[in-house]
């Protein structure tokens, strides 16, 4: 039973991650409806440049972190106004070949400026302090992690909501010819949109880097992200924080009980089973289109 | 100083001249209606005001100012208002939040002001109870009463028309573009949608530039006509003078049919 409730405990551990690459690809799907491959990379990005400040020029973490994540908003900006505006009569599918085009020359410029060798980034919390709840184990990092999904995801469920701004990305989405015609600048929102994924994301590289770092390290929570954004509907908040959860959990238990190598086969497994009976997502509200 | 003027302006796609040398003047207050067969570029003319389209030539005035090169979101905010043929609503929100997305350029409230709102006292608490109240009259002038919590997409699509137009409105425009108004409404719906244009006219002073297919409705509110077939001017002027048109008749109207007399 112990082990049982230590295996739910690290499964939420992982899917936190997962939550927060989730979170960032659902504000970008919420507003362009493009499913942003690039943002594994941008949050690499980010968090070597961090690396760099704090290993090679020494620069305290409480400047080099909150200077990180206003880099990762103006990268996420620059790269949609640069980049992604410029394409001609863009449709979907084109847009998402472009963001695996960025996603590959992002990752090549880590690779080669950086090297593509195991690093450590150093980090104010090291991962192996450890708390015990009952008696449970959980790593502060873990903690921390778990607490920021938590405030971002609710930040950003309040912000989208609520804000103004929040409310011209939603009439952008659904709408934007209309949303023009009442004065709201889209392209300037889509940019902003971008540059709130790319923090997002970069929070998520951070607390990734300080486990393990190699230019890689993206690529699994972000698949793993978009997956559970898929089950929760892709434009749900929560639905992408639950969904990274339960992926987590899922993982983490068939890991622990039957087998280590297959643990990310199900989950996708299960990924695959929920869209068949649901195929918009858990928390996705269905429209029923009148005819 | 003309209210609203449009000089020579031109547009083609492709090979097709949408619109040939369009020339016409607005007069503030005056309802002024575009009438034309099917592809004829009064849609088109529409886009080219609201900055949707570039025309390649001419120029469009808008209280002394230039217009053809701005972008939409700059045109609205002049005071420039518009309803589309093919309605265009934000689905998925309800009556009352397409409406209060009107009031996007008149809302001060920022990040900072939306954080900070304690209750109605606070800076964001008196925006918000002002721009609600603003929208309350225009759902009691266009009397939506009814539908205001639900989700527009699943409205009537008679409703939706009326929606549409109350989000025009609630963006506080001097003019208004309706494009084809009444297109697909029951005679009922008609008849209310001609009494509101008439009301915006004379209670909220709004200048309209109307689109509209149904003759007897154009002859009945405008003030002046523009004519337009294959993208050039047929003729203009008032109701009376555009009916004796002979290419107007020819062109439109058909030969045999006498204007005015209901079927």
């Amino acid at each position: 039973m112990l082990n049982f409730l230590q295996m739910i405990v690290n499964g939420m551990a992982a899917g936190s991650t997962y939550a927060l690459m989730g979170l960032a690809m659902v504000i970008i799907y919420k507003t362009t409806e493009v499913p942003n491959f690039t943002q594994g990379e941008m949050a690499l990005l980010s968090s070597y440049l961090t690396y760099m400040f704090l290993d090679q020029y020494g620069v305290p973490y409480h400047v080099v972190f909150p200077a990180a994540l206003v880099f990762a908003f103006v990268l996420g900006c620059v790269l949609e106004f640069v980049v992604l505006r410029r394409a001609k009569e863009p449709n979907i599918l084109g847009m998402i070949v472009i963001t695996i085009g960025l996603e590959m020359i992002l990752m090549g410029f880590v690779s080669w400026k950086f090297g593509a060798d195991q690093k450590t980034m150093p980090f104010p919390i090291t991962p192996y302090d450890s708390v015990v709840i009952g008696k449970v184990f959980i790593s502060t990092l873990e903690l921390l992690t778990m607490g920021m999904v938590l405030l971002l995801m609710t930040g950003l469920f309040v912000f989208l909501r609520y804000s103004k701004l929040g409310i011209a990305m939603k009439a952008t989405q659904q709408n934007d010819v209309a949303a023009r015609l009442m004065g709201i600048r889209t392209d300037r929102i889509r940019m902003a949109t971008w540059g709130i994924s790319s923090t997002v994301g970069c929070t998520a590289g951070l607390l990734i880097s300080s486990i393990v770092m190699q230019p890689y390290m993206m690529w699994d929570p972000l698949l793993k992200g978009f997956a559970a954004a898929v089950m929760g509907g892709m434009t749900s908040l929560p639905g992408a924080v639950f969904g990274a959860y339960m992926l987590g959990i899922i993982e983490n238990l068939f890991g622990g009980y039957i087998s280590i190598e297959f643990k990310s086969v199900v989950a996708f497994a299960i990924i695959v089973l929920v869209l068949c009976v649901k195929p918009s997502g858990l928390f996705a509200r269905h429209y029923v289109k009148k005819v | 100083m003309t209210f609203f003027e449009i000089r020579h302006l031109s547009i083609s796609f492709g090979g097709l001249r949408a619109l040939n040398d369009i020339c016409f003047e607005v007069q503030k207050g005056e309802i002024f209606a575009i009438i034309g067969p099917n592809g004829a570029g009064k849609t088109t003319l529409f886009n080219c005001i609201n900055g949707i389209y570039r025309p390649e030539e001419g120029e469009i005035l808008f209280k002394d100012q230039q217009l053809e090169r701005k972008r939409p979101d700059k045109v609205a905010r002049l005071g420039i208002a518009r309803t589309f043929q093919n309605i265009e609503l934000f689905r998925h929100m309800n009556t009352m939040e397409n409406i209060m997305l009107g009031r996007h350029n008149h809302l001060k409230t920022g990040l900072f002001h939306g954080a900070f709102m304690w209750g109605k006292r606070s800076f964001a608490g008196k925006e918000e109870t002002k721009h609600r109240r603003r929208v309350e009259e225009i759902i009691d002038f266009l009397d939506l009463h009814a539908v205001r919590n639900q989700i527009v997409a699943a409205l009537p699509y008679g409703v939706q028309k009326v929606v549409e137009l109350a989000r025009a409105l609630a963006t506080e425009p001097e003019l208004l573009l309706l494009d084809e108004p009444c297109a697909g409404m029951n005679s009922e719906e008609k008849q209310d949608m001609i009494f509101w244009i008439k009301d915006i006219q004379d209670l909220l002073g709004i200048t309209i530039l109307l689109i509209e297919h149904d003759m007897n409705m154009v002859m009945d509110i405008s003030d002046r006509i523009l004519v337009i077939n294959f993208g050039r001017t047929v003729t203009q002027g008032s109701p009376d003078m555009v009916q004796k048109h002979p290419e107007v008749i020819r062109a439109y109207l058909g030969e045999d049919m006498e204007v005015g007399s209901h079927p």
